[in-house]
């Protein structure tokens, strides 16, 4: 059985420095109650790996709109300015990553591997400092495993042995990021018992899972339009 | 409708009708969106939508949103009867994989080798290449849908990219408010121009050499 914490005790262990995935695209399966209790701990400094930086006053948006992060590690940030401006001012520094190869790197972390070899990325920017190589006559960027000291994730459901349901679109790179990091508190609008939550449907198995939270507050992340 | 609605209108159906039906097809955000309104009758595409399902289907009611089902832009999308959803990991398998038959993007510049810049403008314009890398990389076949020229008149199909690149050599088709340009192996052809438009504005609105068609057709 895992732990269930409060959501500022699941964060506790986070320091200033420390590296924290947080899932989401477009903050949608954002975990808001934990990034919060993040956000109220106080952290800074923090190198960020995420999909994308949302809206400024949304879920992830937050971190970077009010100074958490020195590193950020993700695939857009055109949704919220102030990632930009902090990017040009220095204040932040920014890796753009492409989507399926940042997805792939955090598998290759959980997974055991060396890397992943990617054809996404040839002959741009991203090729930059790569090694390149040639398998069965076609050229492959190896891009290295990415891990985290924490991650933090939202599941639907959760069983108590940690297996997580993500439904819909909420799962995206939560997945991997799970997979990636030493430490994984996930927060579950549903807490169950183990037998309650059929194996069928677990997104996560709970073999990944740290730390259990029960979500407080409620997905927030539609854009309008 | 305004004539910029007009225009997109133009693009997006023609290349609506280059879908064929069963293939499965990722939009891009902004005028790419607009081609899953002109599909012809008849012919069943799929759309995939990169943060993780086949099947996206149309934006729901008011009031009828679901924040755990959103398109790659974030707005509360549907899906359609047969989709599924899948985590970020096997969305770009899906991608990279060459199992996506079509993805449809905006560009900033294309040019002759099948070159496209789409995703920054250094020092201006930054926001991240999120998932068009892989979708450019990896898609069977890259069709670029966008207005001829940019905001000052200027081409934006050129003889060489100036903007960093997206991918190297992908792109198959470029369709615009003027023309529909085939990317082949000795250049770029034009095989159809708008109705309201001639070669000669193509040509001159065109900053690569254009391989006229022998039979050129209007859309």
């Amino acid at each position: 059985m895992k732990s269930i914490q409060t959501a500022d005790a699941a964060v506790s262990a986070i320091k200033d420095g420390s590296t924290v995935m947080v899932g989401g695209f477009m903050s949608c399966g954002n975990p808001f109650t934990l990034i919060d209790a993040l956000i109220n701990k106080g952290s800074k400094n923090l190198t960020l790996i995420t999909s994308d930086t949302g809206y400024p006053e949304v879920g992830v948006g937050r971190l970077i709109c009010q100074n958490r992060v020195k590193n950020l590690i993700a695939s857009h940030i055109g949704t919220n300015p102030v990632s930009g401006q902090k990017m040009n001012s220095g204040e932040m520094k920014v890796t753009l990553v492409p989507q399926g190869t940042l997805a792939e790197r955090m598998r290759a972390k959980g997974a055991g591997l060396g890397g992943a070899l990617t054809p996404t990325g040839l002959g741009t920017e991203v090729e930059k400092g790569k090694q390149k190589l040639s398998i069965e006559g076609k050229d492959y960027l190896l891009e290295l495993p990415l891990g985290a000291d924490f991650a933090l994730i939202k599941a639907e459901v959760c069983d108590k042995y940690g297996n997580c349901f993500l439904p819909m679109a909420t799962k995206n790179a939560a997945v991997m990021m799970a997979m990636a990091a030493d430490y994984v508190a996930v927060e579950a609008d549903k807490i169950v018992e183990p037998g309650e939550l059929d194996p069928e449907k677990v997104t996560i198995p709970g073999v990944f899972i740290s730390v259990i939270v029960k979500a407080v507050l409620p997905a927030s992340n539609l854009r309008p339009g | 409708m305004d004539e910029k609605e007009l225009k997109r209108v133009r693009v997006v159906k023609r290349i609506a009708q280059e879908l064929p039906d069963g293939a499965l097809v990722n939009l891009g955000i902004g005028m790419p969106t607009l081609v899953a309104d002109y599909i012809p009758a008849g012919r069943k595409i799929l759309l995939q939508s990169e943060n993780g399902f086949i099947g996206l289907g149309p934006q729901p009611q008011k009031g009828k949103e679901d924040p755990r089902l959103v398109n790659a832009g974030g707005l509360a999308v549907s899906i359609v009867p047969g989709g599924c959803f899948f985590d970020s990991s096997m969305s770009f398998a899906i991608i990279r994989g060459g199992h996506v038959d079509y993805t449809v993007l905006g560009a900033l510049e294309v040019d002759e080798q099948g070159n496209l810049a789409n995703y920054m403008i250094p020092g201006k314009m930054v926001p991240g290449m999120g998932g068009a890398m892989d979708l450019v990389a990896g898609a069977r076949n890259v069709i670029v849908s966008m207005e001829h020229v940019n905001k000052n008149g200027a081409p934006k199909i050129l003889k060489k990219c100036t903007l960093p690149l997206t991918a190297v050599g992908e792109v198959d088709l470029i369709v615009t408010d003027m023309a529909f340009i085939r990317v082949t192996k000795k250049g770029l052809v034009l095989e159809e121009i708008a109705e309201n438009t001639t070669v000669e504005e193509v040509i001159k609105n065109t900053g690569a050499k254009l391989h006229v068609a022998g039979t050129l057709r209007r859309f």
